[in-house]
């Protein structure tokens, strides 16, 4: 506890941290792996697509005698498809029978009670016709376009640009890593993983706001000053954010936990489930994609700015200079003490002296 | 909600914390004896949890109608739907448009689901069919009363209707129904034209042609026989019977009907291939008719229809009662069977005894008829009480495990600070229930599961606003400051942090709202309003209870427990401190 508040006090002051944006190669590199390998999982195996998107019916059969391979005799049987049965935590059985239409499953649903020995109104049924699935999808890339370009021309008003770009590009790396683990995995992708994906879009740049809210305020004056590049400043909000950034994905994982544990223990397979699992993905993807991403994309497009790159020129120059002059390299070691204190508030300091 | 404004001075009040502390405080009393004043404590909650049944149906335009499926016409179609399924003796069924396309039926468990299940998705087919024979509805006593002749040949071709004068004959007192007494109707309707204009009967009137005619061909067939006897033996008091007479008819062969006159009132048809469909009707509408004084329907035909239309009034105003007479069927039942005075073309009325409620009923019932409005079961979703209960349940095990993880970790992370954090949850939780509790009556709000998972899922964004705020104010004690500047000079950071992130939460949940449907959409509501109950709670309760406790001992003297002890969080040396401390009020908090 207090080594972690020690470590946050250390790395507020930057006497520690991680070079993020040194190392940004690396991490571009891993994230290009992942979305690669991501791509090939999706385009080889495809996504287990669930009964929602293939049309089809789920039944949820009260606690019976009735065993879980008589239950799929019987499902079988009555439908003359493919059935796939759980046992549930609570002693129920879910049945699975895809590739039927919905007339079709309230037979499948009558014959079911009657082979079962239980009342048909004790028997839930979820019966999707197959273009509902597709429905939801298709509602749901549209959702996912409209709010990507709202949320481009929000960011670039809010932020810059540069900025919302790199927000872009890292929610998309979030979208396709989680997608591709579905695909790795073979989870069954249904209306609630759906919807566990959509809410990733809110949470991944939710994480990747705060950094970037923390960046704005260290470059805010960063002309006016010969100590840091941008870079050197984006890698201290990543470090600055850093237990902040841990601290809101932990706490945001949590009760997803929560949901996840209780939708697996509880209830078996659901929509619980659904929900939980895709956005205990995305939530890990998001905040890896804001820490490693997005904000090293920012500096890179940064640096590409005329100003932020004359800057740079003058940064080096000047450490060049005080190295052949001999002088200490304090500020060229851009995590030591000194400059950690100092080199964020530069600016505002420079502020108080012009308004003081 | 906006993009984050320069803020004027700290707000919520560095100095009148109490303000907005009574502002919320107002509020929560407020809303919640509202919410014990209404009478809902519990929000209201959906198919999935209660149990019941959900049917998804989605419009599909035939190819080249695309514009058919829009507001007027869903509309149209969930008032159908709904007097269909309320019609079947479901008790608060509720039907809703969802998105542009799809309409939601929830049928609440208990109630005849199965049938509702059938009558809900089948499309409304709406026909005109000549009426060839009437009777009472009630028990099939005496078949003699049928009289065999009339459909098998062409008997009623009488030239006495070529008279044109039956075109005044509009208004119900003066028909001649009012004799035929085999059909037991108190009052007939009558079809002609808006304004009377007797030159255009007189003109097709001349000849009672029988060619053509529908009762013509079937008459030898054994078909008709059979027909006959359905319609002998048909007893539409039963509802069974009733349902079924019409079913599954092919429009252009002969049918037996039932149709209900007066409320209770039923009458049996046997009526003829169908001569005009529903989609010839342009338009119709119940409307008062100022210069007689009472309701009316009108219709508007299209082109094709208007010909057709015009065909058959021309034909059917020759004949006598009941074989002038039209039968409006909608889904096998006969909804109105007026007579023909006239030849009819491009409009017409329907007058009658109509009231205000029945005249708009058929007005929607033809032009609901007229539209190419097909629908497609999408998802039938049946849910057991016994599952919504234990899912329902599982939701709430969940949060509360939600909850208590998130707090544990706040206690053990901040110490003291998770008090306010803990209170400000608290806060979060109570306004979302009761609000929650509120729209169920106020805007037909269902709690679902994907509700429940939203609700569980914003305690992460709640607990994330804090966590800004607390961070910010460690950073700023970290600098050397003590508790009550740092608690102020943290804050218009954090804010424009914490606005910044929820708008984009919140933008991300309305676009969802807006876009998709059913479950999504469930979701994206509890997501959009906890973000929003998140910056109310931020604002008007964390931030005034900070400022209020920071100037508590245990707090302003960072205590080891108070998760706020300068010394843990490595501060820096006081050298700083006594440079700041001099002028913490004169710090400017706002700027950066």
């Amino acid at each position: 506890m207090s080594k972690l508040g020690d470590l946050g006090a250390r790395l507020h002051r930057g006497e520690v941290g991680y070079d993020f944006i040194g190392n940004r190669k690396i991490w571009y590199g891993l994230s290009i792996l992942i979305t690669i390998t991501a791509i090939v999982a999706l385009a080889v195996r495809g996504l287990n697509m669930g009964i929602e998107f293939q049309g089809g019916a789920v039944f949820t059969t009260p606690k019976s005698e009735v065993s879980v391979s008589q239950a799929q005799e019987y499902a079988e049987e009555a439908s003359g498809h493919d059935a796939i049965v759980q046992q549930l935590g609570n002693g129920s059985l879910r049945i699975q029978v895809g590739g039927l239409d919905t007339a079709q499953s309230d037979q499948v649903r009558e014959e079911l009670a009657k082979d079962m020995n239980v009342p048909e109104d004790k028997i839930a049924a979820e019966l999707v016709g197959p273009s509902w699935g597709e429905q939801i999808a298709t509602k749901a890339w549209t959702g996912l376009g409209i709010f990507m370009i709202l949320v481009v021309i929000y960011l670039a008003i809010a932020f810059e640009w540069r900025m919302a770009i790199a927000a872009l590009i890292a929610l998309i790396h979030d979208l396709t890593i989680t997608v591709g683990i579905y695909s790795l995995v073979g989870f069954e992708v249904t209306v609630g993983t759906v919807i566990g994906l959509l809410t990733i879009l809110g949470y991944s740049l939710y994480d990747t706001v705060v950094v970037f809210d923390s960046l704005k305020e260290q470059t805010k004056d960063i002309t006016k000053q010969t100590r840091f590049t941008y870079s050197e400043l984006a890698n201290r909000s990543i470090n600055g954010t850093l237990v902040r950034s841990i601290n809101t994905t932990v706490v945001a994982l949590l009760p997803v936990a929560g949901l996840l544990f209780i939708g697996g223990g509880v209830l078996g397979a659901g929509m619980l489930n659904d929900i939980s699992l895709s956005l205990f993905v995305g939530l890990a993807a998001g905040a890896y994609s804001s820490i490693f991403i997005a904000t090293p994309l920012v500096a890179d497009l940064k640096e590409r700015e005329p100003a932020i790159k004359a800057l740079k020129k003058r940064v080096l120059a000047k450490r060049a200079s005080a190295a052949a002059k001999g002088e200490p390299l304090d500020a060229v070691d851009e995590l030591s003490a000194e400059a950690a204190v100092v080199g964020p508030r530069a600016g505002r300091h420079g502020a108080q002296e012009h308004r003081g | 909600m906006a993009a984050p404004k320069k803020g004027r001075g700290p707000a919520g009040g560095q100095s009148r914390p109490g303000r907005a502390l009574a502002i919320i405080l107002i509020a929560m009393v407020a809303l919640t004896g509202g919410m014990f004043w209404s009478g809902h404590t519990t929000p209201r909650l959906g198919i999935d949890l209660a149990g019941g049944t959900s049917i998804t149906l989605k419009a599909k335009a035939e190819p080249g109608q695309e514009s058919a499926v829009n507001e007027t016409n869903m509309n149209t179609a969930v008032g159908i739907i709904e007097r269909r399924v309320n019609g079947l003796g479901v008790s608060e069924a509720e039907v809703q448009t969802q998105g542009r396309e799809n309409i939601i039926v929830n049928i609440p468990r208990g109630t005849n689901e199965k049938q509702a299940r059938e009558q809900v998705g089948t499309t409304a087919q709406l026909y005109f069919r000549p009426v060839l024979t009437v009777a009472d509805g009630a028990p099939p006593a005496a078949p003699s009363a049928t009289p065999s002749g009339s459909a098998s040949g062409t008997p009623s071709a009488k030239p006495s209707a070529s008279s044109s004068t039956g075109a005044s004959v509009g208004d119900k007192s003066a028909t001649p129904t009012a004799t035929a007494t085999t059909q037991g109707r108190a009052v007939s309707e009558a079809l002609k034209a808006p304004s009377p204009t007797p030159t255009a009967t007189a003109s097709s009137s001349a000849k009672p042609k029988p060619t053509g005619t529908p009762q013509a061909t079937p008459s030898a067939d054994d078909a008709t026989a059979a027909l006959q006897q359905k319609f002998a033996t048909l007893n539409c008091l039963d509802p069974k019977q009733r349902a079924a007479a019409g079913q599954g008819v092919k429009p252009n062969e002969p049918t037996v009907a039932c149709g209900e006159d007066n409320p209770g009132v039923w009458a049996k048809y046997l009526l003829g291939p169908a001569e005009v469909e529903g989609k010839d009707v342009d338009d119709a509408k119940g409307q008062f008719d100022q210069q007689r004084g009472m309701w009316i329907v009108t219709m508007d035909f299209t082109d094709e229809g208007s010909k057709k239309f015009q065909s058959i009034t021309g034909k059917l105003s020759q004949q006598a009662d009941p074989q002038n007479r039209f039968a409006i069927v909608l889904d096998g039942q006969v909804v109105s069977a007026p007579s023909v005075r006239q030849t009819l073309s491009a409009s017409a009325e329907i007058s009658g005894n109509f009231n205000q409620e029945s005249a708009q009923d058929l007005g929607n019932i033809l032009s609901y008829g007229a539209l190419p409005l097909t629908f497609e079961t999408q998802s039938v979703d049946t849910v057991t009480a016994a599952l919504g209960g234990d899912q329902l349940e599982a939701g709430l095990i969940a949060g509360a495990i939600g909850l208590g993880l998130v707090i544990i970790y706040l206690v053990a992370y901040y110490r003291g600070l998770s008090l306010i954090a803990i209170l400000s949850l608290g806060v979060s939780a109570l306004l979302t229930y009761v609000i929650m509790a509120l729209l169920g009556p106020a805007i037909g709000f269902a709690l679902n599961l994907p509700a429940v998972c939203g609700a569980i899922v914003a305690i992460g964004i709640t607990a994330d606003s804090f966590i800004v705020y607390f961070e910010r104010i460690r950073d700023e004690l970290r600098e050397g400051r003590t508790l009550r500047p740092a608690a102020e000079r943290a804050w218009p950071r954090a804010r424009r942090t914490i606005l910044v992130s929820d708008f984009v939460s919140f933008l991300a949940a309305a676009v969802l709202f807006i876009v998709t449907v059913g479950k999504v959409q469930g979701f994206a509501f509890t997501l959009g309003l906890t973000t929003l109950l998140d910056i109310v709670v931020v604002f008007l309760f964390t931030k005034p209870i900070m400022t209020m406790l920071a100037r508590t001992k245990f707090f302003g003297n960072g205590h080891p427990w108070s998760g706020l002890d300068p010394k843990r969080l490595g501060a820096k040396p006081p050298l700083r401190r006594t440079r700041r401390a001099t002028a913490p009020a004169a710090a400017d908090p706002k700027e950066a």
